[in-house]
């Protein structure tokens, strides 16, 4: 089926496909719409599960632990301070290896205090613990929310779906919503392990003494590395049954190209305007759409830029005292290669602000000219 | 005596033991006893959460634990939104036969807490919500929380805290929550009863038990049972419950014996002065009057 629908809404559309039997939820700007929506479907009877009204977000996460560690599907969504309140409970999560998804929408975290987007609220929950999926829009939101509880069952870690704020949060289109059978089909129920079982009563998140806590990390971090084949193959799945697929990573016009443009969530779309523009003028243009960010594709990036000579990283972020997240973790993952493309960084739309097609053509310009090793990121504002 | 009766009320009920032998808390723990209690008359149909806190203590590390109920580690401020969660979850499954049990200190619930707590109770999430009140941060070693009484000696109140205990229980009826009640070892049958009418509620209710600390009271280990029935023959802490928020009827008529009795056998008081122990029994006395006028009009 068609439909008119916004990133959030895409997101509490997906929620409802996949059977969600427990939400647990507060608002902030820009996520409201994703928690209004399916209080509507709840009052509705169209939700397959009970919504619970939290006092705060690090109560929603917790609840949300509880509630799966008890054998729940569950979903919560967040974005900016509420996330930056969770943060204790998003390590909780992944320790526990509890299967939860969760939406984030892209926001600036105060101070100062503002609304648009920026990706340094779920970028600096990188080492939580969770995978992380950067969607370019409200169709790779819906079908990536499916695609994530199969995946987080599979693999027993938690999900991000990030969305920017506004952009795609609130951006309406026309999107493809997938018949309930095929995502039943491709969605079992049931999976998830009942660990408080009063015929077999454990103790659990119990203390552990050091070698114990060590072999805990060791196989959470082995799994994560296993995940890589699971999202692969979920996405196969998916492709092969509704009809649309996403990889870690999408290269366009890598091929033959002397300068490749690095881009995540809706800046992506943005770029794909440039890349047409550029190549329409000779240029020899690539374009990377980094989607995974945990686990973090490395092979996939490795493969894609191997051969190109000259990266412009745009981030829409900025870890102070380093530079761009994406950008930083790029170099990290090419410093194997032998022959190391030369790699700038572009601190750009930050809050929300206009990131244009030209302001992109713009960058991949002044990259092929610059011979100089930019030791800091480069900041891009519309004049 | 108290040590007596709570052996006989142990054995009257016909319960199980859902905590073993070989636990980890010190000598003579309040919070032991008291969720000893608690889990036996619940039974074997109990989750519980437990908050980090003496009372995640007790159950010991990893592999091992000393409960024979499954226990959920919660973080410290949200039990109550963790229990709220495994109530909802269970309700999802049609597993309504199970009674999930909030274990959480006087710091995980007046202090650090009370956000999450009264959410659930705004809700009315179906579980029950065990207070084990033993009136400082004793797990990390004896730090001041707003429960801890006026000039109560602390590693953190080095000449005694200034400032009145909250009153949780009037913060905890302005919730309306169906049932509400304090409850003592020193009182064991009393407390059974309670947990028993509680387990029989639907909704958030709500048990503030005082969990005598030898340890941070700074009191032989044997003192424990005493000083929780003296707790309440003194009216430092009364035995009453409160239906729907607004119903309260006192469950023991307690004996009146001076304050002075209960202070004087407990070292965190030691450096109280004559004036002191009479300024608290004033105020004892006007909580109490406070209390009985409450109940007036109360079938």
């Amino acid at each position: 089926m068609r439909d008119l629908l916004s990133g959030n809404y895409a997101i509490a559309e997906a929620v409802r496909l996949s059977r969600v039997q427990l939400v647990a939820a507060y608002p902030i700007t820009p996520q409201t719409p994703i928690y209004e929506r399916i209080s509507e479907m709840e009052s509705q009877g169209k939700l397959a599960g009970k919504m619970m009204r939290m006092e705060s977000e690090h109560s929603a996460m917790g609840a949300c632990i509880a509630a799966s560690s008890a054998g729940v599907r569950v979903f919560t969504a967040t974005s900016s301070q509420g996330l930056a309140l969770m943060h204790e409970m998003l390590h909780y999560a992944s320790g526990s290896r509890v299967p939860i998804v969760m939406a984030c929408v892209n926001r600036v975290v105060a101070v100062p205090q503002a609304f648009g987007s920026d990706q340094t609220d779920t970028l600096s929950q990188r080492d939580t613990g969770w995978m992380q999926f950067y969607c370019e829009n409200g169709q790779e939101a819906l079908d990536t929310v499916i695609q994530a509880y199969k995946i987080a069952e599979k693999t027993l870690l938690p999900v991000m779906i990030v969305i920017d704020g506004f952009f795609t949060s609130h951006f309406i289109e026309p999107l493809d919503i997938p018949d309930e059978a095929s995502v039943d089909a491709f969605l079992p129920q049931g999976i998830i392990p009942k660990r408080l079982d009063i015929n077999k009563p454990a103790f659990i998140g119990t203390v552990v003494n050091a070698e114990h806590y060590s072999q805990f990390r060791h196989r959470t971090f082995d799994d994560m590395e296993k995940a890589r084949a699971t999202i692969k193959e979920v996405n196969d799945e998916y492709e092969a049954r509704i009809g649309r697929g996403y990889g870690p990573v999408e290269p366009v016009n890598t091929e033959d190209a002397e300068i490749v443009l690095v881009t995540s969530g809706s800046i992506t779309s943005t770029a794909r305007v440039a890349l047409r523009s550029l190549r329409s003028k000779g240029y020899k243009v690539g374009l990377l759409k980094i989607k995974a960010f945990r686990p973090f594709p490395v092979q996939e990036v490795q493969q894609a830029l191997k051969e190109v000579s000259k990266i412009a990283v745009v981030d829409r972020n900025i870890c102070i005292g380093r530079e761009g997240i994406f950008c930083q973790e790029l170099k990290a993952a090419l410093y194997p290669l032998e022959r190391r493309p030369r790699v700038t960084g572009y601190i750009a739309g930050l809050c929300g602000s206009d990131v244009s097609p030209e302001m992109l053509e713009d960058i991949v310009i002044k990259t092929l000219r610059n011979d100089k090793e930019e030791g800091l990121p480069i900041w891009v504002r519309k004049d | 005596m108290g040590s007596e009766r709570l052996i006989r009320a142990g054995h009257e009920m016909g319960q199980k033991e859902q905590l073993r032998q070989g636990h980890y808390a010190c000598p003579g723990c309040g919070v032991a006893l008291t969720m000893r209690l608690v889990l036996r008359a619940l039974g074997k149909n109990t989750i519980a959460v437990i908050p980090p806190s003496c009372a995640a203590s007790v159950a010991g590390a990893f592999p091992n634990t000393s409960f024979e109920v499954p226990i959920f580690h919660s973080a410290f401020e949200i039990a109550a939104a963790s229990a709220a969660g495994i109530a909802n979850a269970l309700e999802i499954q049609g597993l309504n036969d199970i009674s999930v049990v909030a274990f959480a200190g006087d710091g995980g619930t007046f202090d650090i807490g009370i956000q999450s707590l009264s959410g659930a109770a705004d809700r009315n999430d179906n579980f029950i919500y065990v207070c084990l009140d033993n009136e400082a941060y004793m797990n990390t070693g004896i730090q001041a929380s707003s429960a801890t009484p006026e000039n109560v000696w602390t590693v953190t109140t080095p000449d005694g805290r200034m400032g009145r205990k909250k009153h949780f229980m009037e913060i905890i009826a302005a919730h309306r929550i169906p049932y509400a009640a304090t409850a003592s070892i020193g009182h064991p049958q009393d407390l059974i009863e309670k947990v028993t009418r509680a387990q029989q509620a639907y909704g958030t209710r709500f048990i503030h038990t005082l969990t005598p600390c030898p340890t941070g009271w700074r009191m032989a280990e044997g003192l424990t049972a005493k000083s929780a029935m003296l707790a309440v023959e003194t009216n430092v802490f009364p035995l009453y419950e409160i239906i729907n928020g607004t119903r309260y009827r006192i469950t023991h008529e307690p004996q009146k014996l001076p304050v002075k009795e209960y202070v004087t056998i407990q070292g965190r008081y030691r450096h109280i002065s004559d004036e002191g122990i009479a300024r608290i029994q004033k105020e004892v006395d006007e909580e109490w009057d406070s209390l009985v006028a409450k109940t007036k009009g109360c079938a």
